[in-house]
């Protein structure tokens, strides 16, 4: 029996108009930043996205909760389509989709107090009367490990690491069923990052929130996601659970991104991982390669990538799925 | 027996502000030689980047207050005159910053500002630093560099930029490189391009490299010694080897287990170090990092120790220094009834 | 940076004739006679008749706004009525007919002239007013205003600081009196203020020197402006990344200040710069009246006071596209020194 997934995405697209330096301004091309994107997060999941600037995975972000509307493609939520939907009846699905940010130094207002921002939700959609409001900010500053007492503070007075839960808590306001969390700890220092993390998934667990979990650290997404969505230019070129993706990747580029990582426990044990050197910059959005788009800096690459784009479809006996003509084994 | 090429002693870096003294650095020593690699690891607060800085006498003309001792190749350079200070800045000793888009002027083409640093240490006609800062592109691995050397830096990819500011920072022949997080603001794939290349350029040049990170991966990558800053103060030094699969601070050890990776077991929980850096304005009377040391307890039955005794920086075995009272390390390997106990 | 440059100027093109219809639906097609406002103060039925006869204002507005722009572009002749110039020219009074020339602004009947001539006459005193105060205010603006940055937190910053204050808050009508009964006629500092047409004359030096008082009472008041404009742009400039970058490399403390740290404020000091130097162009009332200078103020003042509309409407038209021109200026200057402006990429 399938059940309706929380959020089902479905070839999702958003193009970017390029306009041209003449006289006249055109429109000569477009930064296919996100070119046919499909995926599901279940209720409580969480599913990770990964890939390195340019992949189009912060755009995927903010389509998900409609910061943006799409060119084309469906959001259903919940069975909904909200791809098209109007400001108006966005309103009240902006209770249940919200977004973490990455910059906890930019993302808060420096005018308002922790109170205001992390109260503001419930002010706009009128959910709980004014009486009680206080006692809902308190709670949910408790909640992220934050001083209750501390709601009249100001960002400024606050940590980083702090700065952060404060997003949090504004995100958590209004109970909502998924969080788009876009880079939510590259910003901070390493020993709280850790602090972050953990407390994300306390949440997680506790409310059962499902997580679409935006990152470039390959280190911390496989902490925290049991399944992985990885992205380059555009698109999904692989999509497993964590353990086959991290022990047995099927794309090339998957691969490439796994040797690159600095791994501290294989200088532990000794030795440096074979390391696969990519060579030449990521292609431009705007044009990006016929058929495969890794194939321009693929060792594997053959005539068949150029001519015919592969399909996103399980590969071998794993439970994932890749978009390559020549998968790894 | 001579000097090591780069000796740094006691090194002490204060900056006066309306809310107290921040006390940035205090007390730094350490040694490097050429061809080798020293990884200094930090967090924010740390120290890493301003005693760094002061290698390079930036803190010069500032209210910033210096002591101690930088010994490069038999030259204390605190003890220089401004002057003096600036013939050695870009030539001897160079340095590369984290976003190469903001460390790069906007308006000026890359071609330029390169030449600038090579025309600031040698009195060449334009041509001559043209020519060489084109050789100097394509040693860095730009593409048609004699095409590339007119554009300005926003043109240039992430990576690129990067490399455009190693072409810069080396066209000199320092023997000293400080590199401050250069690969923090890249994505993967082109940091360990970019790894890849301050390895080779170090091993061409006979560099002494200064590699500044937060990244513990980085560290394991490509430093032989690394040197752990903590409130200003280094709080362990080692071989890089050593550091990471035997680290004897707490600090160190909470650093590892806080961070996740990509090959070891996933369901281990993080385990984050509790609280954040101490104030440098008002740095506490014992160790700076009591107040987050789950093993404080463990020295004498109650912290006190810990809590009003700053602990020196001591040799465990030759080559290895830590800054702890905490006699036998292992007990942060045996994790939970240590932490128990502790707590 | 061509198309950049054809863009912008065929944009200011489009803003001209939006505003001269601005201008002549303000002027021409509101409530009011215009006739009234051409013919005076001594304004008699008669008079009134052949203004609007001979100025045309009793055409539709469309024709008069038609009129108006063919004016502009190729010229115009004055009575507007054909029939009644074929008449002139019929009975030998072809002398009467007036021949505007493009770009023509109008006629004024107060002072049979045509308003070209008119603001001809007096617009050399403003304009070199105008760039005389503006290289005063520039030149010493931004030196003072660097020093400060300098010497930030020092004592001469906060002297530099605390007299711009003074500076600023001073009104021009005071300066210049002061200038004027003091430092000229009083201590006999500097020889009494008269403006000399450099052209007419050939005087070139005494041209300058009645230029001073006047420039500096009307400079002293931006120029305190630009002192703390270029001192805070200055200080943001080198506190960015690459000035360290620059001191990194090795380069003199001047190199760093004066090519890489100024380089970078002057873009927001050029355009406001620019803007500011047009609103000087439109006269500069209050120190024409003080030194009695016959500038476009005073002509505007008089204009005024004599209702004189035809007038008052090339003035309007005039210091528009001034600040139209100057911002098309502007914005090529910022292309030039910005290149992230002219390279989208």
């Amino acid at each position: 029996m399938t059940t309706t997934p929380l959020l089902d995405v479905r070839d999702l697209v958003m193009h970017f108009p390029v306009k041209s330096r003449g006289i006249i301004s055109r429109t000569v091309g477009h930064v296919k930043a996100v070119d046919g994107v499909s995926f599901t997060l279940g209720a409580g999941q969480a599913l990770g996205l990964v890939g390195e600037s340019g992949s189009g995975k912060t755009t995927t972000g903010r389509l998900v909760t409609r910061l943006q509307k799409p060119t084309s493609g469906q959001i259903l939520f919940e069975g909904q389509d909200i791809a098209d939907a109007s400001p108006r009846q966005l309103k009240p699905l902006r209770r249940d989709i919200q977004m973490i940010f990455q910059d906890p130094y930019t993302s808060l207002n420096p005018r308002q107090t922790v109170g205001e921002i992390v109260g503001a939700p419930l002010e706009i959609h009128n959910l709980v009367p004014k009486s009680k409001r206080l006692a809902r900010v308190q709670e949910l500053l408790e909640i992220v490990g934050l001083n209750p007492e501390h709601y009249n503070r100001y960002p400024h007075e606050f940590s980083g690491g702090q700065r952060q839960r404060i997003g949090i808590a504004r995100a958590l306001t209004l109970q909502p069923k998924i969080l788009v969390a876009d880079e939510p700890v590259s910003a901070l220092d390493v020993s709280i990052q850790a602090q972050v993390i953990n407390l994300m998934q306390d949440l997680q667990r506790e409310f059962n929130i499902a997580f679409l979990f935006i990152a470039h650290d390959l280190a911390i997404v496989r902490h925290f996601c049991p399944e992985i969505a990885v992205m380059y230019l555009g698109k999904i070129v692989e999509r497993a659970p964590r353990e086959e993706l991290y022990s047995a990747p099927k794309h090339p580029y998957t691969k490439a991104l796994l040797s690159a990582v600095p791994d501290v426990e294989q200088a532990r044990i000794g030795g440096r991982r074979e390391r696969i050197r990519l060579t030449g910059d990521v292609p431009s959005p705007i044009n990006p390669p016929s058929g495969c788009r890794f194939r321009t800096r693929c060792w594997k690459a053959q005539d068949v990538c150029a001519t015919q784009e592969p399909p996103l479809e399980p590969k071998g006996a794993s439970t994932g799925v890749a978009a390559c003509h020549f998968p790894e084994p | 027996m001579s000097r090591p090429f780069l000796s740094v002693e006691n090194l002490v870096v204060h900056f006066p502000t309306p809310d107290g003294v921040v006390k940035a650095t205090n007390g730094l020593s350490y040694t490097l030689e050429r061809g080798q690699t020293l990884g200094i690891v930090g967090e924010s607060g740390s120290g890493k980047s301003v005693s760094s800085s002061a290698i390079l006498g930036l803190h010069r003309r500032t209210n910033a207050q210096v002591s101690g001792q930088i010994w490069l190749d038999g030259v204390d350079l605190l003890s220089l005159s401004d002057e003096e200070m600036r013939k050695h800045r870009g030539q001897d000793v160079a340095m590369i910053f984290q976003d190469p888009l903001s460390a790069l002027h906007p308006y000026y083409r890359v071609g330029d500002q390169i030449a600038e640093a090579y025309r600031a240490h040698h009195n060449v006609p334009k041509r001559v630093a043209r020519t060489r800062t084109i050789e100097m592109l394509a040693r860095v691995g730009i593409p048609q560099p004699d095409r590339r050397v007119d554009d300005y830096p926003h043109q240039f990819t992430g990576g690129m930029r990067q490399r455009v500011m190693i072409a810069m920072a080396l066209i000199n022949d320092p023997t000293l490189l400080i590199a401050d997080e250069p690969t923090t603001a890249l994505d993967v794939t082109v940091q360990a391009q970019i790894l890849d290349l301050l390895q080779d350029l170090q091993s061409e040049f006979h560099t002494a490299l200064i590699m500044i990170t937060h990244d513990l991966g980085v560290i394991a990558e490509v430093a032989d010694d690394v040197l752990v800053m903590y409130a200003g103060r280094a709080v362990e030094y080692g071989s890089a080897r050593e550091l990471l699969t035997r680290p004897s601070m707490p600090y160190t050890w909470g650093l590892i287990q806080s961070i996740p990776d990509v090959s070891g077991p996933v369901d281990k929980p993080l385990r984050p170090i509790p609280g954040s850096p101490p104030s440098l304005v008002h740095p506490p009377m014992g160790c700076a990092f009591f107040p987050r040391c789950p093993y404080s307890k463990l020295v004498d039955g109650s912290g006190e120790r810990c809590a009003n005794e700053l602990p020196d920086l001591l040799p465990i075995v030759s080559g290895h220094l830590k800054r702890c009272h905490l006699e036998d390390p292992e007990v942060m390997y045996q994790e939970t009834p240590a932490l128990e106990a502790a707590q | 940076m061509i198309a950049y440059i054809v863009r912008r100027v065929l944009a200011g093109i489009v803003m001209l004739l939006a505003m001269v219809l601005v201008v002549f639906v303000l002027f021409f097609a509101t409530p009011g006679n215009p006739a009234e406002n051409s013919c005076g103060k001594f304004c008699t039925p008669e008079k009134l008749a052949q203004i609007t006869k001979s100025l045309g204002y009793d055409q539709p507005i469309s024709y008069q706004f038609g009129m108006f722009l063919k004016g502009l572009v190729a010229g115009r002749d004055y009575p507007v009525d054909d029939s009644y110039r074929a008449q002139l020219i019929a009975n030998g009074h072809a002398d009467q007919i007036i021949h505007c020339n493009a770009p023509c602004l109008g006629y004024s009947v107060l002072q049979t002239a045509t308003v070209n001539s008119i603001i001809a006459k007096y617009a050399p005193v403003t304009i070199s007013l105008a760039v005389a105060a503006f290289v005063f205010w520039i030149f010493f603006g931004v030196l003072i205003g660097v020093i400060a940055a300098v010497f930030k937190g020092r004592w001469l910053d906060r002297v530099i600081v605390g007299v711009t204050l003074v500076a600023y808050a001073l009104p021009t009508f005071f300066v210049g009196t002061f200038l004027l009964q003091y430092v000229s006629i009083k201590w006999q500092l500097f020889p009494y203020p008269h403006y000399v047409d450099p052209i007419a004359t050939g005087d070139v030096g005494d041209w300058l020197i009645g230029l001073v008082l006047p420039a500096l009472t009307l400079a002293l008041f931006y120029m305190a402006a630009y002192v703390r404009i270029t001192r805070a742009f200055v200080l943001e400039s080198m506190s960015e990344d690459y000035i360290r970058t620059a001191r990194a490399k090795g380069l003199t403390s001047r190199t760093v200040l004066f090519k890489h740290g100024l380089r970078a404020a002057l873009t927001p000091i050029v355009s406001m710069a620019g803007l500011d130097f047009a609103a000087l162009l439109a006269g500069a009332i209050i120190t024409e009246s003080v030194f009695n200078y016959q500038g476009l103020g005073q002509l505007a003042v008089r204009s005024t006071r004599d209702t004189d509309l035809p007038i008052l409407v090339g003035l309007v038209i005039v210091s528009g596209a001034a600040v139209i021109l100057m911002n098309i200026i502007v914005d090529i200057l910022y292309a030039y020194i910005d290149p992230r402006v002219r390279l989208r990429h």
